[in-house]
């Protein structure tokens, strides 16, 4: 399927994380781009949900849910600045 | 928990529907009532989630169709191999209930009260859903801001909202044009084809007027019109995009 955008995990970040983060400004620990979670690549089946940098394609996140729970991992972020 | 819902927080709700509108052969405009929406800002979507007999979820998102301030609605296209958007546009009728929880997004928003500069809105296909309710809030506030909106369909009966966008043409301050990429109507006079660069040479306000565009369609519409304008001399932060995927809504069928 094609790749989305962060507006697309809109609601299931601000589940995770208690506020809106289509706005929160991500760093990429591979290349240094930086810019809102909307503008990131999406891919919804994966499995899981993987969101990868718009510059070089790197693995920002990751979201899959284990017996109900979700688990994040933000390895590939260098930072992740909410507002 | 009802009346509970803590600002920041998303919480499922108990939807209603209020009333179903044929927009065209394959989409549809559902009516809401939430008793307890928080209410949303133009450009906002909601996650539905549908439980079957069986215990199966599926989950969507639909941007919201109704400006600030009007009862809450959405627009669906139905899909064919879709597994949601067959049963909101075909099964569904007035008085049926399902959950959804929003608003949602603070990235895809028009806020008259801090956003400058004209609009030029880029819609394919269902992507002018959030843009509608953008027009809609415009024209409820009295905003002076000049609109743009280029609307990029299959075909003339494919247009969403055709009466309601052909009314603005009564306003000065909006502009409305289609561009018809698989078949035109004898006669037509307006755009055909993709929109591409040229054609949004000819549309897009001058970066000089520090515009503000919204985006939204299918990915390889978005992708192609949020370059063009980039190369237009849109800085990049100006360009607000989003995405529903090769058809449909955000998610996917």
């Amino acid at each position: 399927m094609d790749a989305l955008d962060g507006n697309a995990i809109g609601g299931l970040l601000q589940e995770v994380f208690g506020t809106d983060m289509t706005i929160a400004v991500g760093t990429c620990a591979f290349c240094g781009r930086t810019g809102p979670v909307a503008e990131t690549v999406v891919y919804l089946r994966a499995p899981g949900t993987v969101v990868r940098c718009r510059t070089c394609g790197n693995v920002l996140m990751v979201v899959a849910e284990v017996h109900g729970r979700k688990c994040v991992d933000l390895q590939g972020l260098a930072a992740l600045q909410a507002s | 928990m009802e009346g509970t819902a803590v600002r920041g927080r998303l919480t499922w709700q108990t939807a209603t529907v209020s009333q179903l509108i044929d927009e065209t052969p394959t989409v549809r405009t559902i009516d809401l009532q939430v008793p307890d929406w928080a209410g949303h800002q133009a450009g906002q979507h909601l996650d539905i989630r549908l439980t079957g007999d069986d215990g199966y979820r599926a989950e969507r998102s639909y941007s919201i169709a109704s400006a600030p301030g009007e009862p809450l609605a959405i627009t669906v296209e139905r899909l064919e191999d879709g597994e949601v958007s067959p049963y909101l546009t075909e099964d569904l009728r007035q008085g049926d209930q399902f959950e959804l929880r929003g608003p949602i997004g603070l990235y895809f928003v028009w806020d008259p009260a801090r956003d400058t500069g004209p609009l030029l809105l880029l819609a394919g296909g269902s992507g002018v859903v959030p843009l509608r309710a953008i027009l809609r809030y415009r024209e409820r506030t009295g905003s002076a801001t000049a609109v743009r909106l280029l609307y990029s369909a299959r075909s003339l009966p494919d247009v969403i909202y055709r009466e309601e966008l052909d009314h603005y043409n009564h306003d000065p301050g909006v502009e409305v044009s289609y561009t018809l990429t698989r078949q035109q109507p004898p006669g037509w006079t307006g755009r055909a084809g993709r929109v591409n660069a040229a054609m949004l040479a000819d549309i897009a306000w001058p970066a000089s007027q520090n515009p503000l565009a919204f985006v939204c369609g299918p990915t390889s519409f978005v992708e192609a019109v949020a370059n063009a304008l980039v190369g237009l001399g849109y800085p990049p932060v100006r360009v607000k995009t989003e995405r529903f995927g090769a058809t449909g809504a955000p998610g996917g069928p």
